[in-house]
């Protein structure tokens, strides 16, 4: 059981929530994340820790409400408990002094992405961020992501803050610019990475990306979260979850990420009429 | 106890075990065979010929003192019979239900040379429930504290027994698990309906009676290493039983698809996250109309009578080899046909095809014909040129075995493994590094429940002496 610190709204249904777990928050290291599991009927959900404080034994974890699972637990109160977490998982970043690295955080990756940022600039690295959103208010970490960035851009879909476009707009006028990148990190939709992936291996700029794949137990044990690598099978929760972008079989990937959509819509529905008996009110997360 | 006299009753039948019906238990998660009554378990004990130079013990890979045991019964001293498996066996209820007796003790067993061999795992299981049931507190003799700690990693078979006996040792033993819950394998790979989660939910609390403390949702490798569990944690010795949770694909074209599935995951989502009871339960599951389960292990098995309960309307078992081969236990396979699995032998899968979604449409596979004996005794099968065609499927599991999970192998280097990441042990369980021990399906790839406790008790009375002697030969 793991007692719920704070829990708020960050953004339009993405959910800032932290945990008191003091021997999580003391052997976390950027890159890794954790299983949550909400109620002790929940799911195991995969989530990267987006921020620690071994001080005071707390970690941060960021989630976007976007089915049953997670509204859920966005309904979820200070002082309650999270069911159970297990981590951390996955391999962690590898992070040396590259030179010049492009972080691009798109929505909700921005979230995983701030820990390794932090540790790459404290490694040495020339950072140049760049954060992409649908609209202004889907920005999350903006301030703490450019506390670290010697370099600091924003694209939106709709043009509301930044520039008009997407992360790969901005890349690519970073590239035609003429400015040396060394590594591209990227973390974000699939198809958000897919595209950065597309863009610089025209320029055969080295390119990590994160990927969330569909996971049961996060340990190596179901196969569920396998992806293709340069045409190998690998588990993202113990091979990754980073690889090299250029190899990953994105289309695959969005395939499999969406193998549940039909019973993910099933469960929300039903919840959403469980929660609406319990709250006459109309439900606001209806 | 008076030697009062033993007339053995050869001639009687092998007493039945009553079961839930076919047709009704293809639809349930109900445990299958219910198990004897008083009545019937003494009826079939007599059955024993109490042999001097009882083979069936040979067969048994704990050596559990089986006439010894079955005497108890046919005298109807039930508390007896359970205690004398207890000090052999640490999880009798257990084994009783899935130890493959008929290669083991029951193989061996003089009966089944003329008439068919003593019931040996139905009557443990009778003794192990007759207890259980009975309310009776167990009578642990635990030894006084040694001021040892041990860490036990994983909780399935092996790391089970093992803590169970270092406990009586009186050490201190923390169990880590990688899950939210307790039991390894015995919670998320064997369904309900050969082996209830209670059954395993009491063993687990008996071992709490013992002072065994258990932490779930830890895991070795990645909160600890087994470097700091020795040298922070203050640990004097480690016994790894994390089993075999690697699972392995055949690597041939569309194993990506969706709806294709490891046992492994199909199992966890239906035994753990109790996708059965989906929505309610959070973790779902797809169970098409159709499906193929590849392999035939007790694993496949537990796949294909799942997918049945799961409302699958046909489920078919694609197995390479013939009927001879088959590695499933003999009572499963055909449990499996009574409820409707279909046996398709000598047939291997080449690819799996899929639709313009994404979604697994059929398996292909081609026909095999038994060649020589391979490096496993078992023939090998020959593809037939020619003989390819397509089985339409919606759902394809793969159950061809697994391989040690490289979690710890990967932060321990000083820890020596052999081909596929199994970990070397000496004949007492001790592995390269000093202090640590190993047992169950991490030493040996993929075997049997009683063949993991055999290791974890063997490690454990090695683990105990170096306790004592600080000896590491």
């Amino acid at each position: 059981m793991y007692l719920i610190k704070e829990i708020k709204e960050i953004a339009p249904k993405i959910k800032k929530m932290v945990l008191e777990a003091p021997l999580l928050a003391k052997k976390h290291k950027a890159g890794q994340f954790v299983m949550v599991i909400n109620t002790e009927k929940g799911e195991r959900i995969p989530l990267t820790i987006a921020d620690k404080d071994p001080e005071k034994g707390e970690i941060t974890l960021i989630f976007q409400e976007v089915g049953k699972s997670t509204i859920e637990m966005g309904l979820r109160k200070p002082g309650e408990y999270i069911y159970d977490v297990v981590g951390p998982l996955g391999r962690p970043t590898h992070i040396i002094n590259y030179g010049n690295v492009v972080c691009i955080g798109g929505g909700v990756g921005t979230a995983p992405l701030y820990p390794i940022t932090k540790k790459m600039k404290e490694t040495g690295n020339y950072i140049i961020t760049i954060l992409g959103a649908r609209n202004k208010d889907l920005f999350i970490l903006e301030k703490e992501m450019e506390s670290v960035s010697d370099e600091f851009y924003q694209t939106t879909d709709d043009g509301t803050k930044g520039r008009h476009g997407l992360v790969t707009d901005e890349l690519q006028a970073l590239i035609d610019s003429g400015k040396k990148i060394d590594l591209v990190l990227a973390i974000g939709p699939a198809i958000m990475m897919k595209f950065v992936s597309l863009l610089t291996k025209k320029y055969n700029i080295p390119t990590m990306v994160s990927l969330n794949s569909i996971m049961v137990d996060g340990t190596g044990m179901c196969g569920a979260c396998r992806v293709s690598v340069g045409g190998v099978t690998k588990f993202v929760c113990v091979d990754g979850p980073e690889f090299d972008g250029h190899q990953v079989n994105f289309d695959e990937l969005l395939k499999r990420q969406a193998m549940y959509k039909d019973m993910e819509e099933i469960a929300l529905k039903k919840f959403l009429e469980e929660l609406k008996k319990k709250e006459p009110c109309g439900g606001c997360h209806a | 106890m008076p030697d009062k006299k033993w007339i053995p009753q050869p001639k009687r039948p092998r007493t039945p075990i009553p079961e839930q019906k076919p047709e009704e238990r293809r639809r349930n998660f109900k445990e299958v065979a219910l198990g004897y009554t008083a009545e019937l378990a003494i009826q079939e004990a007599y059955r024993c010929l109490q042999c001097k130079n009882p083979l069936c013990v040979e067969g048994c890979p704990v050596g559990i003192d089986i006439p010894g045991f079955i005497r108890h019964i046919g005298e109807g001293r039930f508390e007896e019979a359970y205690y004398t498996l207890k000090k052999y066996n640490f999880l009798p209820a257990i084994c009783g239900r899935v130890c493959p007796q008929e290669s083991q003790c029951e193989k061996f067993c003089i009966m089944g040379k003329r008439f068919k061999p003593v019931a040996i795992g139905r009557l443990e299981r009778f003794a192990a429930d007759y207890f259980m049931e009975s309310g009776k507190k167990e009578d642990f003799k635990i030894d006084p504290p040694s001021g040892k700690k041990v860490a036990i990693i994983g909780s399935g078979p092996a790391g089970l027994t093992c803590a169970g006996e270092l406990a009586k040792k009186g050490h201190k033993v923390t169990i880590f698990e990688a899950l939210h819950k307790p039991g390894g394998v015995l919670v998320y790979g064997i369904p309900e309906f050969r082996l209830p989660k209670r059954i395993v939910d009491i063993e687990v609390e008996n071992l709490k009676k013992m002072g065994v403390e258990i932490k779930t949702s830890a895991i070795i490798g990645k909160l600890y290493t087994i470097d700091e569990l020795l040298e922070e944690e203050g640990f004097d010795a480690v016994f790894i039983g994390t089993g075999a949770g690697l699972p392995y694909f055949m690597g041939i074209p569309g194993e990506n698809l969706n709806g294709v599935y490891s046992a492994n995951e199909f199992l966890t989502r239906v035994n753990l996250m109790r996708a059965y009871m989906f929505p309610e339960a959070d973790t779902p599951v797809k169970i098409g109309e159709k499906v193929a389960v590849v392999g035939c292990g007790n694993t496949a098995l537990d796949a294909a009578r799942t997918a049945l309960r799961l409302g699958a309307k046909e489920t078919h078992i694609v197995y390479r080899r013939s009927k001879g081969e088959i590695p499933a236990r003999e009572e499963e396979v055909q449990h499996a046909i009574e409820e409707g699995v279909q046996f398709n032998l000598l047939t291997n899968p080449i690819e799996i095809i899929g639709d313009e979604n994404g979604w697994v449409k059929a398996l292909k596979c081609i026909r095999t014909r038994c060649g020589e004996p391979d490096e496993s005794g078992r023939r090998r099968p020959i593809p037939i040129e020619g003989s390819e065609f397509e089985f339409p499927v919606d759902t394809v599991i793969m159950a061809i075995g697994q391989g040690p999970n490289p979690l710890i192998q990967e932060t321990q280097p000083d820890i020596e493994v052999k081909r596929w990441g199994i970990i070397k042990i000496d004949e007492e369980g001790r592995t390269s590094k000093k202090g640590v021990f190993a047992g169950g399906d991490i030493v040996t790839g993929g075997a049997t429940v009683i063949l993991a406790m055999g290791q974890g008790k063997k490690a454990a009375q090695a683990i105990d002496e170096y306790l004592k002697t600080g000896k590491w030969a």
